[in-house]
């Protein structure tokens, strides 16, 4: 087991480092001189040279790339451009009121679309399965700008049941008067596709032979699917799960614009807005990296709920 | 003879290839015929708008501001500017969000209704008309001026394009010329409802929202070719030489993957400061990639050890030939499959990317940018617009996504049954 995270996380260097690398064009050498962003309509030659000396600019590639690898390793990736805060700081900040709107979405959804998966395939075929499906369907295509803007329209603005936009200062009150609203279309949306994707993943297993098994030695229906399906259709639900807890953390951001909550979604559009290149170089590749351990941890977790898989 | 072409013929008559057996499949398959079609419509509608028979006067102003749909009828807040020179605009008629006791912002919207509902052709000489756009307009100066040297030059007012050959507004000035030229006429030119409403300018809803499918469609379908084509290629040379090549692939696919799909278009966004279809298109073409590549190189693998393959080695085929001549019409049902499904995450990465701002230029209108209007022009209830532009967006995306189902119904029937995933 050990051996095996200890090889997993050697993998993952040189992708790491692919990660950087990527970045490190991207932003250097796509994104062209970043002086001339930094200093704005009014400069003139000295002031743009005593910024590209600051940021490291004028030197060859090579060491600019050094700089950038070790600002990725001590964490430390300067100020912002446009307020001066420190990277590091802004991220520590944003990192809570994002896990606060994603954290009880992501158990919301999971717990709602397992539930009505089982729920919709135990009755597969019927006029309720192919309803569901088609309700899925056609709610999946619906632009999620659509339903962020309707639902703040009527629930917030119209009906006045939660705050129009804003947030607080205690978890509570963030989490059940400004975040609740957010969590809910959340939800909307992402129920869709989680179902539809659960369902195939419980159809799998509805018609093996260890089902027949359990129904012919008299369990009851709800110990059947809410134990033995589950149980063995969980592995592929967990990678999903896992595989979309890092996107979630962005995927969220358009809510967080919309609802003007302080987190790393919203600050993604600022920063990408005021052209504050620290900003998303560090998220990109935090990110990157929390995807890569989520991937290793969903690995794990197999392990945990199904012991036929080997780790290798 | 006879008998030996028939002979001949024979096999070829009866053994449909893999697109005919396809193509029939689908044809038995009510919902994927329908979503074709619909789709199809929104292609040939996409091709009209871009060769300029449809709705190519889109920008034309031709309702009254947010001009209600036909089927709601003219309301009181656009008969106000409708009537020719009534004394002060009626206050926006007490809707229920201003009644509301809680509503922070409902004196600001009122105040907005009463000022923008007579903005456009302002009666001369109203003390309101006068005071009420100052609050909302800032072109009020202008309009003013403009008003003024109508008056001085009073019969020769309706006269397009007089004398100021350099001026860049010309038209503008004509036009707002003509508009302002007697009530009578802005009545009959600005009509008081639209078939499916108008935006702020008194635009035509329907042939924004069609001209706006113009643009998401072909965005979507652009990126979504190129993105597959640099999958398919990447996969194939990784799938089919193997070795280092394929180790280095599979190592830039770990990296593209790594990073979630958005924050990587927003990245690239950020650094590419230009605005433009083309920009977009790249953005969304070069990142999207990953899930094309990995299939296709899965497909290679397996397919490169077949006999056909050897076959076509032992006979001397290049192996550009073998992997593009012999081995890719066997994977192309993957790759369109792959294709569609990439249009339709395109699609909707478009708009939300216009939304933001950071998508297709002001100028050009897409359902994103429509959607970001229709934000604001909700709180006002104007519902329209974003009615408009998500029905078309769901109605395109949801055919999409059907016929995407039924393709792969279609050309891989191995799978049918297992919709979704």
């Amino acid at each position: 087991m050990t051996a095996y995270i200890i090889r997993r996380l050697w993998q993952m260097v040189p992708t790491m480092l692919g990660v950087i690398l990527l970045v490190f064009l991207l932003f250097n050498w796509v994104g062209g001189d970043p002086a001339y962003v930094l200093a704005g309509k009014i400069s003139n030659q000295e002031q743009i040279d005593n910024i590209r000396r600051q940021l490291g600019v004028d030197q060859p590639y090579w060491v600019q790339l050094w700089i950038f690898i070790k600002q990725v390793v001590t964490a430390d990736f300067g100020a912002s451009w446009s307020t001066n805060e420190k990277v590091s700081h802004i991220l520590a900040t944003r990192l809570g009121p994002s896990l606060t709107v994603v954290v009880p979405l992501l158990v919301l959804d999971a717990l709602v679309s397992i539930a009505l998966a089982l729920a919709v395939a135990y009755v597969r075929g019927s006029l309720t399965d192919r309803l569901v499906m088609i309700v899925c369907t056609v709610g999946l295509s619906i632009s999620i700008l659509v339903y962020i803007i309707v639902f703040q329209y009527f629930f917030a603005y119209k009906l006045g049941w939660f705050p129009v936009q804003g947030w607080g200062n205690g978890l509570l009150e963030n989490l059940f008067v400004y975040a609740t609203l957010p969590i809910l279309i959340g939800l909307v949306v992402s129920i869709a596709p989680s179902l539809r994707l659960y369902r195939t993943f419980v159809l799998d297993e509805i018609n093996q032979d260890y089902v027949r098994t359990a129904r012919a030695k008299g369990l009851s229906e709800n110990r059947i699917m809410w134990i033995h399906v589950l149980r063995n259709a969980s592995i592929p639900i967990i990678t999903n799960l896992m595989s979309a807890l890092p996107g979630l953390l962005l995927g969220a951001f358009l809510i967080e614009r919309f609802f003007s909550i302080p987190g790393i979604g919203r600050e993604v559009i600022l920063a990408v807005e005021r052209s504050d290149f620290p900003v998303i170089k560090a998220l990109t590749v935090y990110v990157a990296f929390a995807t890569m351990a989520s991937n290793l941890l969903a690995d794990l977790m197999y392990k945990a709920v199904d012991p036929r898989v080997q780790l290798k | 003879m006879n008998a030996v072409m028939t002979a001949r013929q024979l096999p070829h008559a009866v053994s449909p290839g893999l697109w005919a057996l396809a193509w029939k499949r689908l044809k038995s398959d009510r919902v994927g015929m329908v979503s074709l079609a619909i789709v199809a419509a929104f292609l040939i509608m996409m091709v009209l708008s871009g060769i300029g028979l449809v709705a190519k006067d889109w920008a034309a102003e031709v309702g009254v501001n947010y001009a209600p749909p036909s089927f709601v009828g003219a309301d009181a807040e656009a008969g106000a500017p409708a009537a020719p020179a009534e004394p002060a605009p009626t206050p926006a008629p007490p809707s229920e969000y201003k009644s509301s006791v809680v509503d922070p912002i409902g004196d600001v919207i009122a105040e907005l209704k009463a000022g923008r509902a007579p903005a456009a052709p302002v009666p001369d000489g109203q003390a309101a008309g006068a005071d009420a756009p100052a609050v909302v307009d800032p072109l009020a100066d202008v309009m003013k001026e403009i008003q003024t040297d109508r008056k001085g030059a009073a019969p020769a007012g309706p006269v397009a394009g007089d004398g100021k050959p350099i001026d860049p507004l010309a038209d503008v000035m004509a036009d707002i010329r003509k508009g302002t030229a007697t009530t009578a006429e802005a009545v009959q030119a600005r009509s008081p409802t639209l078939a499916f409403g108008g935006d702020k300018w008194g635009r035509d809803v329907l042939k924004k929202t069609i001209k706006g499918s113009e643009t998401s469609i072909f965005v979507g379908l652009a990126a979504a070719v190129v993105a597959t084509f640099l999958g398919t290629l990447f996969g194939a040379v990784s799938g089919y030489y193997g070795k280092w090549i394929d180790d280095f692939f599979n190592w830039f696919y770990a990296v593209f993957s790594s990073i979630p799909y958005l924050l990587l278009i927003l990245a690239v966004a950020a650094v590419l400061q230009q605005k433009g279809t083309m920009t977009i298109i790249l953005i969304l073409g070069l990142t999207g990639w990953t899930g094309v590549f990995r299939l296709v190189r899965g497909e290679y693998l397996k397919h490169k050890a077949r006999e056909y393959v050897q076959a076509a080695d032992a006979i001397g085929a290049s192996n550009a030939r073998r992997m593009f001549v012999h081995i890719f019409p066997n994977i192309s049902h993957v790759v369109l499959v792959q294709l569609s499904i990439l249009v339709v995450a395109f699609i909707k990465s478009e708009v939300i990317l216009s939304f933001l701002g950071f998508g297709v230029p002001v100028d050009v209108v897409s359902w994103g940018s429509m959607l970001n209007e229709a934000q604001n022009e909700l709180i006002l209830g104007k519902w329209w617009q974003l009615a408009a532009a998500g029905t078309a967006m769901a109605l395109l995306v949801t055919a999409f996504s059907l016929l995407t189902d039924a393709l792969r119904d279609a050309l891989d029937p191995k799978l049918k049954g297992r919709m979704g995933a």
